[in-house]
């Protein structure tokens, strides 16, 4: 029997470990990838939650922006808000959806941490979250001034996301 | 006896025409549903919890995709219809059957593949061994043969003195 044919179980196992160590290890399991990137903003009609004015989907319309998922009940959401005020100064526009939330908690919320939305859209029962495909808080979509979802991302703003999210961001229209 | 009777219990509650899921009552008018409505909430992913299907897990977003089921097929929307209705806005992720498209063709083929290998692998080594038998020379063969005579001729000495007898061939 030829000797070499003894190594292959060792290569084998060996071969196993990268494919397991690369996918298990470096991949980003706790995101998943948005079918709705290129997909304009879907249909909706909610109350703002500063003054309850309605607004619908064309009102997104007209400048690219953030529009950011929160809640009051979401940790990640309170680390990730002074960011949002950074972002805020610097003339970004940043459209909040407060998500599955109570309307005075969030407005509290905006009067103790600052605002650094446009504007909230109040979706109390997540349904316009159904419709984004959000499955936890915080979330944030990049859309272009025509209302169609650019890129999405999962978890909080930060500097370092910023540095590439940033870079797409500046590149919409 | 009370096993048989909780099992008989279990499976005419199956039946009923609702179905009921962490606490919340499904009503169907049609039994039919409710066994539709059980089979979609074991085949749709919970997106938060990764590795629960929206029957099991009690996360918030895992009854709200539930609720948003019940609701489409209570609008008539067919199996096809909510699975499409939920991959169009959570993606293939939702769902714990892969697609099979090109970029799923190694999940789907790929044990085969290993299978077909391994298999391979096996008839290869099995003609390597029975090649080994054959190429015993006339010579070995002879060898071989002069051994199992002297073997048997000194089956009734001691056997030390077979095995040093053996050595002694081998040097």
């Amino acid at each position: 029997m030829n000797r070499g044919l003894l190594f292959l179980p060792f290569a084998v196992f060996v071969a196993i470990t990268v494919v397991f160590w690369v996918g298990l290890g470096i991949e980003d399991k706790s995101s998943l990838p948005s079918p709705l990137i290129g997909q304009p903003f879907p249909e909706f009609e909610l109350g703002v939650v500063e003054d309850g004015r309605i607004l619908t989907t064309t009102d997104l319309e007209g400048k690219p922006a953030l529009v950011n998922v929160w809640a009051t009940w979401c940790p990640t959401c309170k680390a990730e808000h002074a960011f949002l005020n950074a972002l805020s100064d610097e003339d970004i526009r940043i459209i909040g959806i407060n998500y599955k939330d109570d309307l005075d908690k969030a407005r509290q919320w905006l009067a103790d941490y600052g605002n650094p939305y446009a504007y909230n859209l109040s979706d109390p029962d997540g349904s316009l979250g159904i419709e984004l495909g959000v499955y936890g808080a915080p979330e944030t979509f990049l859309i272009d001034s025509t209302g169609v979802i650019r890129a999405k991302h999962i978890g909080d703003l930060n500097p370092v996301v910023w540095e590439t999210l940033g870079e797409t961001f500046r590149g919409l229209k | 006896m009370i096993r048989v009777m909780a099992a008989l219990f279990v499976l005419a509650m199956s039946t009923a025409a609702s179905a009921v899921i962490d606490g919340h009552k499904y009503p169907f008018d049609d039994p039919e549903d409710a066994e539709r409505f059980a089979a979609l909430a074991e085949e749709l992913r919970c997106p938060k919890c990764q590795n629960q299907n929206l029957a099991d897990s009690n996360a918030p977003v895992a009854a709200d995709l539930r609720n948003k089921v019940y609701e489409l097929m209570q609008d008539g929307k067919s199996d096809q219809e909510v699975v499409d209705y939920l991959v169009a806005r959570y993606g293939d992720f939702v769902r714990y059957t892969p697609p099979f498209r090109l970029d799923t063709v190694l999940l789907w083929l790929g044990p085969l593949l290993l299978f077909l290998a391994g298999l391979a692998l096996v008839r290869r080594t099995r003609q390597h061994q029975a090649a080994g038998i054959a190429e015993l020379t006339e010579e070995e063969q002879a060898r071989l043969e002069s051994l199992k005579r002297e073997s048997s001729e000194s089956a009734n000495e001691n056997p030390d003195d077979q095995y040093q007898k053996l050595d002694k061939d081998k040097t």
